[in-house]
């Protein structure tokens, strides 16, 4: 049977802070992508997936919602712009936030995908 | 109507990176020689070389644009250009308030130097010039249109330390005056790439790091005669003024 995990849940289990977007929260999250470089993001990471970076410009939210992230996840403590944030509540796609690193929260993100079987690497 | 050749993009010894033969006479003897009639001074993050340029380049007869290369919160470079002194002062403020105090280590990053008319350093950058200043993009665009300067996203085809690696694509509403474009494509292939960027301007610059490189890749400005406001109007495209990116020679 396949397992399944919402933003929400992960938000919940890392005490991670809903930034905007809430009524998304019950996208599921099928998986992690690391990167602060967009082009990047754009080319390689998948549908379903939580986005951990530091980036907090308007166009990160158009990448998200261009690939259909499950959700962003602003690490050290950043802030999404005001236009990030406006648009992240219009599309319902949340953005996260955690006064974590990146190389700290990751590891959590990926702790709980795996404790969950959602990632079986 | 007149058609004159710019270089858009050069760095200074003051850039780290920059060849410690980029003295600004050095760099307006090479830009004479070549016979450049509009030369871009674009340091990392700094302008403390455009006002020395400028002096020795009127007297050969190079008009410069002054200005910086600017590294926004997001690490896009894009270049900056002011028409005065005044307001070349005033960006270099904001720079100094923006940029994080991150010390210049010159075993890893070089020199980072000002230096007057005969080459000898009046002061060493203690700030590592090549961070990135805590302010997005926006609001570098829009401190450099406040100050009524020019303000041109560089190398965006490259993939680092452009708007279109750092940020994906070019944000639509980004009022930039211009695009440049780097040696290795041209604007064909670019809007063959990116077809929304039809239409948009484009210019190129050398990039400059060494003497040798300054002139490499230029921009042709047709316009009624040199001036800062002559140079914002070609970008616009204003009253049959235009700029084109200088077609790339054969590799030999
Ligand atoms: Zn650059
Ligand atoms: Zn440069």
């Amino acid at each position: 049977m396949e397992k399944k995990i919402t933003v929400a849940d992960v938000a919940a289990a890392l005490d991670l802070k809903v930034l905007s977007g809430e009524k998304g929260l019950d996208r599921m999250v099928t998986g992690g992508y690391v990167s602060d470089l967009l082009s990047d993001v754009m080319g390689h990471a998948d549908a379903g997936q939580l986005w951990m970076t530091l980036q907090t410009h308007k166009n990160v939210m158009a990448i998200a919602s261009l690939k259909d992230l499950a959700a962003i996840l602003l690490v050290n403590g950043n802030q999404p712009e005001e236009d990030t944030a406006r648009q992240s509540d219009l599309e319902g796609i949340p953005i996260l936030g955690s006064s974590l690193e990146a190389f700290e929260i990751t590891g959590k993100v990926y702790e709980h995908l795996k404790k969950n079987a959602i990632i079986q690497r | 109507m007149q058609l004159f050749s710019a270089d858009l993009h050069v760095h200074t010894v003051l850039s780290p990176c920059g060849d410690l033969d980029m003295s600004p006479a050095n760099v307006v003897e090479e830009a004479a020689g070549k016979r450049i009639d509009i030369l871009g001074i674009t340091d990392h993050n700094s302008t403390r070389h455009c006002q020395l340029i400028k002096k020795l380049a009127a007297e050969k007869g190079i008009f410069v644009i002054g200005g910086a290369e600017v590294t926004t919160r997001e690490e896009a470079h894009c270049l900056t250009f002011f028409e005065n002194n005044d307001q070349l002062e005033a960006f270099q403020q904001y720079l100094e308030e923006h940029l994080p105090d991150i010390p210049n280590d010159p075993r890893y990053f070089g020199h980072q130097v000002v230096v007057d008319e005969q080459g000898i350093i009046l002061e060493e950058i203690r700030k590592l010039l090549i961070s990135a200043l805590d302010q997005s993009i926006e609001q570098v665009r829009d401190k450099v249109h406040r100050l009524g300067g020019i303000f041109i996203p560089a190398h965006i085809d490259r993939p680092s330390y452009s708007l279109i690696s750092q940020l994906g694509f070019v944000p639509p509403d980004i009022r930039a005056d211009a695009y440049e474009l780097s040696r290795h494509t041209s604007v064909e292939d670019m809007v063959r790439k990116y077809p929304y960027l039809e239409g948009q301007t484009f210019v190129g610059g050398s990039d400059a790091h060494m003497p040798g490189q300054i002139g490499t890749r230029r921009t042709l400005m047709r316009m009624e005669k040199v001036s800062f406001q002559e140079v914002k109007k070609a970008l616009r495209g204003e009253g049959g003024r235009s700029v084109k990116i200088e077609p790339v020679p054969a590799r030999k």
